[in-house]
């Protein structure tokens, strides 16, 4: 294996696009090195972008906030005006592994890695953000929710990188939220998730988002379930309705970390505590 | 010398005091050297190729091309470690389970072996062996293994225990039956009768120091050993008959040990790590991942009970039975025998029956896990017994109360009781704070029992006095969690001298007599008598050698408070002579002054707790948190009262861990899905409240000091009390452990009609 | 493919070693600089034993290459105490009884410090979230935490 630590984006999509065999970014490695150590993958170019300036800083503009591939959980968490703005997305991500893991991950591996569970992701998505991609020759913006395709799987051509995150500016009386739920307290992978991002008008739901996460082969955002609370105040009828939304929407599987039957059910009980706390959170803002 | 094994009251000065450990500095810098932290010039990697396959027969394996890539020095299959074992087939067992032996019994069963000059070499040439596998039926469910029409795990086992004698072979390897009275009988005195099974999944030991050895075995047929180890000696003979070497000409030294809690009994990859040594004629160490300690070392039962419970009106047990089947894995052992044994020796029974019966299955071989084979048996026992109660009326600890046995109780499993600590660990209950603090919504409390034998054993202790007068202590039990600190404490007690004056150490397999493991709560209980009686021998030849220094009769010579003192009206005014004036003299007296025993040390006492616990369910998640929990249990003595809650403490988070979220979980396909400490999921520091300990002296009567042994039985109560506790939160019983969120919402549910 | 050279500071001196590329910095840091206090309890991040700290960040060092430490700074439990002193937290885990086996000690000690480092004054609950990424399975956690409010306590003092 080789490993290179370029300066620059362009550098790093040189050697990946130029790589014959297996190529890899690094970001903070907690899920790269724990496939090369299980033998899952045997690269042949490992590309460490945590040298790439662009790619390490949190910059907030007038049309929201852009935040660099290579920012670690922990430097997100201590980002006090992100942390305002959007608090769903930041403990989404801070929810990743443990203080030793939050000193590495990031959102972008997160999301480029793929698993149903990750984290950050029904947040990012909840919160409409967008991921700048960089080829070789083009640099474009999508959508996060059209970065990943499957398990394990994004829409990211051979060469691509992702330099970073870009979420809107908040608009006014917004609150987001992101729960989850696993077994112990700490140091576990989702059972079932949802992010929750919604803004309010005089107390009623204006705009929603819900995204879910493993309930399916991929992160769901399920605008049946935004439907269920849009319009209303978040009364029992429409958490009832939100929770059987959410429920609809999944497609879950039995697996080592849960049921079907758990899963479908757990996941209308998240979104409505969820959906809760953003509603709390967009009366306060 | 005929030693006096039996307890005398005394006054202690540093008995149950809580000095600093000798190793701690060694333990907080960095410096203490654990399995995998020895080098030998010249070593090699070693690496083990395992089976993916729950069961298969292999049909060939063909090393040539690892062999041939630069940088492998040796390649190991089972024709490498052939069979000297001389029709002993346990011990044939043990080398088969260390190297298949032309069928993979289980998913990890390790295959063939490479040592190679480094890491990436050694990988290398594992993907180059070959293994052509046909792949078996397999069963891995206890219950399902136990049917009509299973696979066959070993085809040469019959069921023992049974008449009349079986002509097919059976995963059932042995039935064996306990009890006394008339059980028929007693069911038709009750007023009510509780009947229920159980399920227990199977757990691992989850020691964070992976398997580790470093081995070198030299052309001349000797060798050594460097290995992370409950019992260096024992692995000694194991590795030297299996390999045929002189037990004598193999080393053994017991690193410094990461966790074992039984799984380190046992030998593992050891013997193979010699085999490459041998072939490859360098040094080489063999450190297992983590994956392969989940999928190949030894985890404890899966089990499935049976139990029903008659009782009067009045509370009072009329007859017990219960049925015990539990999962061994490959090969024939005797945890359902254990399983059996415990299941009623809490109470005090009339008519008592329980049958246990060993099963195999494609899955690793089970070895203990601290108080092995009792929790199980006591989540289903002690789970019927608050049921009983609330049928009845009666509060649980009161009608355990009205149960438990004493002194002079014929126990279940044959014995008649001594003095014993189960009476005072429930009155200690209903004594205690815990049981009266406030419960919150969703929130309940559980309490349960437990029981376990402990363990003497063979031992051998050395004690030998500085010319400073200071104490190097060697024992040959492993100090598995602060033993050296107890034992220099009972040294220094009995020589009368300050605890650091006293330096503990573990001798290896060439400095030191037979001593057994480090297991059955043995450490301090055994290696703490032969101290005392080498202490007390050390203090025969220190009056000697004062009795010389005056020139008086040595029986005119007494030992007290670290000085001897000559008696009498003759000598009485001699001044006395301290243990560092006799040991300076030591060249000139006689040479080195020293003690030594060796001793059986048996009747280690059997141990008894109850415990406290209460947990808070979300009835919309079925997520347990444990909120408050307490363990009372009888130490006989504490030594180092530490050291006796830490093992209260940490038997207690294993146990809450085992009822709530670990278990092997195995797929269709008979291989184990979750060999990471990422799902299987033990105890994070946030997922436990403090763990409350009441330390219980109830003296052994067959210990100088009282001891008893106090490192299993912490984890026998945890199942149940928390099984009774979620019951009490939120109205459902749950009878499978572990109690994981799933199943609890789905009790749940099914009690809400939906 | 060629080993790379990488200099770096380890516990405040300047240490270089020549390393496989796909080598984890735990194992350069065991098997090649010699520090073998850091251990290895998973290799997949799950235990925290072999926690260190990378430019101060607490990190698990078997999730780093040890080609990433080129140029960065390394803290491992060998450098905790200051010549024959303790540290605090070194300190009171003897005197606590927060070890038994002492496999998670190296782990728990620089966890600790990089918690006290960022929050001297830490509850009960932050304690054991913050810690939450170190696998004991000896203690149960209960002396640890109680030596860890013990040295935290002692650490204000100063
Ligand atoms: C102990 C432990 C606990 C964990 N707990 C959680 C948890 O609670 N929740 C959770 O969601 N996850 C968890 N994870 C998984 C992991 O930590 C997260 O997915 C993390 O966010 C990955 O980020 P990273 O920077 O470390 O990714 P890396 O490992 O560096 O990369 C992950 C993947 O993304 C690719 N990649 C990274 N950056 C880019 C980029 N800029 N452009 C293109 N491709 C890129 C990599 O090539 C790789 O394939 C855990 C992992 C461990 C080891
Ligand atoms: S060895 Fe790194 S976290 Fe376990
Ligand atoms: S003391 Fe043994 S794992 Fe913590």
């Amino acid at each position: 294996m080789r490993f290179e630590s370029p300066k620059t984006t362009r550098e790093a999509v040189a050697l990946l696009a130029k790589e014959k065999g297996s190529a890899y970014v690094l970001a903070g490695g907690t899920d790269l090195l724990v496939r090369m150590k299980t033998g899952l993958i045997e690269p042949d170019l490992v590309v460490d972008i945590k040298r790439i300036s662009a790619m390490q800083s949190i910059k907030t503009t007038a049309s929201g906030t852009r935040i660099g591939a290579a920012v670690s959980g922990a430097e997100l968490g201590e980002n006090k005006k992100l942390k305002k703005a959007w608090p769903g997305v930041v403990e989404a991500t801070n929810l990743i592994g443990s203080d030793q893991i939050q000193g590495r991950c990031t959102m972008v591996g997160n999301l480029c890695n793929a698993s149903p569970a990750a984290d950050s992701v029904p947040a990012l998505m909840a919160a409409r953000a967008k991921a700048v991609v960089v080829g070789k020759n083009k640099r474009r913006t999508v959508a996060v929710e059209k970065i990943i395709t499957g398990p394990g799987e994004t829409s990211l051509a051979k060469g691509e990188i992702i330099e970073a995150i870009i979420l809107p500016r908040r608009s006014t009386k917004s609150g987001d939220a992101f729960l989850r739920f696993i077994p112990r307290t700490e140091m576990d992978i989702a059972v079932v998730s949802a992010g929750i991002s919604l803004t309010l008008a005089r107390g009623v739901i204006k705009s929603a988002r819900v995204a879910l996460g493993a309930v399916a082969a991929t992160p769901l955002l399920v605008p049946a379930a935004a439907r269920a609370i849009i319009g209303t105040k978040l009364d029992d009828v429409a958490l009832e309705k939100l929770a059987a939304a959410c429920s609809a929407a999944c497609k879950p599987i039995d697996d080592k970390r849960g049921t079907i039957e758990y899963r479908t059910k757990v996941v209308g009980v998240l979104a409505c505590r969820a959906a809760k706390i953003a509603y709390q959170r967009a009366g306060d803002a | 010398m005929p030693q006096d094994t039996s307890y005398t009251d005394q006054n202690f000065k540093l008995v149950g005091t809580r000095p600093r450990r000798p190793d701690g500095v060694d333990k907080v810098t960095g410096r203490a050297k654990f399995g995998a932290d020895a080098t030998a010039p010249g070593q090699l990697v070693g690496l083990i190729l395992r089976s993916p396959h729950a069961h298969a027969k292999i049909r060939k394996i063909d090393t040539s091309k690892a062999e041939k890539l630069a940088g492998v020095k040796a390649v190991v299959t089972s024709a490498d470690l052939p069979d000297l074992t001389d029709g002993d087939r346990a011990m044939l067992d043990i080398l088969e389970n260390c190297m298949a032996r032309g069928r993979a019994l289980y998913d990890g069963h390790a295959v063939a072996a490479v040592a190679a000059i480094n890491a990436q070499t050694a990988r290398k040439a594992l993907k180059l062996i070959k293994v052509d596998y046909k792949v078996l039926p397999h069963v891995t469910d206890v219950d399902e293994a136990m049917k009509p029409g299973a696979p066959i795990v070993q085809d040469w086992v019959f069921t023992t225990g049974v008449e009349p004698k079986p002509n097919k072979p059976s995963n059932i390897s042995q039935r064996n039956e306990f009890g006394h009275g008339d059980v028929e009988a007693g069911f038709a005195q009750a007023d009510v009768i509780v009947e229920k099974s159980y399920k227990t999944e199977q757990t691992h030991q989850g020691y964070i120091e992976p398997h580790a050895c470093l081995a070198s075995v030299r052309p001349d047929g000797s060798g050594e050993l460097w290995v992370t180890t409950q019992g260096h000696f024992t692995f000694r003979n194991i590795c030297s008959s299996l390999l045929g070497m002189d037990v004598a000409k193999l080393k053994v030294t017991a690193s410094e040990i990461g966790g074992g809690f039984g799984g380190k009994t046992h030998v593992w990859m050891e013997p193979v790590a010699l085999a490459l040594s041998r072939k490859a004629n360098r040094p080489v160490k063999v450190v297992m991942s983590r994956d392969e300690v989940f999928r190949a070392t030894g985890p404890t039962c899966s089990t499935s009970i049976d139990v029903k419970i008659g009782v009067k009106k009045n509370g009072t047990i009329t007859a017990a039975t219960a049925e015990l089947r539990y999962q061994n894995g490959p090969f024939p052992a005797i945890w359902g025998m254990l399983g059996a044994m415990t299941s009623f020796a809490c109470y005090d029974l009339k008519n008592v029956k329980s049958v246990g019966y060993d099963v195999l299955c494609n899955r690793p071989k089970v070895t203990a896990y601290r108080a092995p084979s009792a929790p199980m048996a006591a989540f289903a026992v002690e789970s019927t017994m608050t049921l009983v109660a609330a049928e009845i009326g009666m509060d649980p600890v009161d009608f355990r109360i009205k149960n438990a046995a004493k002194e002079g109780t014929l126990a279940s499993y044959g014995p008649t009781y001594g003095p014993i600590g189960i009476g005072p660990t429930l009155a200690a209950v209903k004594n205690h704070p815990h049981m009266k603090a406030k419960l919150g919504k969703n929130q309940g409390r559980g309490m349960a029992c437990g029981f376990w034998f402990n363990f003497g054993g063979q031992t051998c202790t050395d004690l030998n006095i500085g010319i400073d007068g200071t104490v190097t202590l060697t024992v040959g039990t492993v100090d598995v969690g602060g033993s050296r600190a107890s034992l220099s404490i009972i040294a220094a007690e009995e020589l009368g001298i300050p605890y650091d004056q006293v330096q503990a150490n573990i001798a290896d397999t060439a400095s030191l007599g037979f001593n057994d493991m480090t297991e059955g709560s043995r450490g301090t209980f055994s290696s703490g008598m032969a101290t005392i009686f080498a202490a007390r021998n050390a203090i025969e030849v220190l009056r000697e050698r004062a009795a010389q220094m005056w020139d008086i009769p040595v029986k005119a010579v007494v030992w007290e408070n670290g000085e001897a003192r000559a008696t009498g009206k003759e000598h009485g005014n001699l001044p006395v002579l301290s243990l560092k004036e006799i040991a300076a003299k030591a060249p000139r007296t006689g040479g080195p002054i020293a003690g030594h025993n060796e001793v059986v040390a048996d009747n280690a006492g059997v141990s008894f707790a109850s415990h406290i616990c209460d947990v808070e369910v979300d009835p919309e998640t079925g997520g347990t948190k444990v909120i408050r929990y307490t363990v009372i249990q009888d130490a006989g003595k504490a030594i180092h009262p530490d050291y006796v809650e830490g093992q209260f403490q940490g038997g207690a988070a294993q146990g809450i861990g085992w009822a709530l979220n670990e278990e092997y979980i195995y797929g269709e396909d008979g291989r184990l899905q979750n060999a990471g400490f990422l799902d299987y999921r033990i105890p994070v520091c946030s997922d436990l409240p403090f763990i409350d300990t009441e330390i219980l002296e109830i003296p052994n009567p067959n210990h100088p000091y009282g001891v008893r042994g106090v490192g299993e039985t912490s984890i026998v109560p945890p199942l149940a009390a928390i099984g009774n506790a979620v019951s009490d939160a939120v109205g459902v019983r749950l009878n499978h452990v572990p109690m994981s969120p799933p199943r609890i919402l789905k009790a749940l549910d099914e009690a809400r009609g939906s | 493919m060629p080993g790379l050279l990488v200099s770096t500071t380890v516990n405040g001196d300047a240490i270089e070693f020549v390393c496989p590329q796909d080598e984890t910095l735990l194992d350069s840091l065991r098997d090649r600089v010699g520090l073998t206090g850091v251990k290895e309890g998973c290799g997949t991040g799950d235990c925290g034993a072999c926690s260190i700290t990378l430019d101060g960040r607490l990190v698990c060092s078997c999730l780093v290459l040890g080609a990433e430490a080129n140029g960065r700074e390394i803290e491992t439990v060998e450098g905790l105490a200051d010549g024959d002193k303790l540290h605090p937290l070194q300190d009171k885990f003897i005197e606590y009884a927060a070890l038994q086996c002492g496999i998670c000690t190296p782990g728990f000690l620089i966890a600790a410090k990089a918690l006290l480092d960022r929050n001297p004054n830490p509850t009960v609950e932050e304690i054991r979230y913050g810690l939450a990424g170190n696998l004991c399975r000896c203690t149960g956690y209960d002396k640890i935490v109680r030596a860890v409010q013990a040295a935290a306590k002692q650490m204000r003092k100063k």
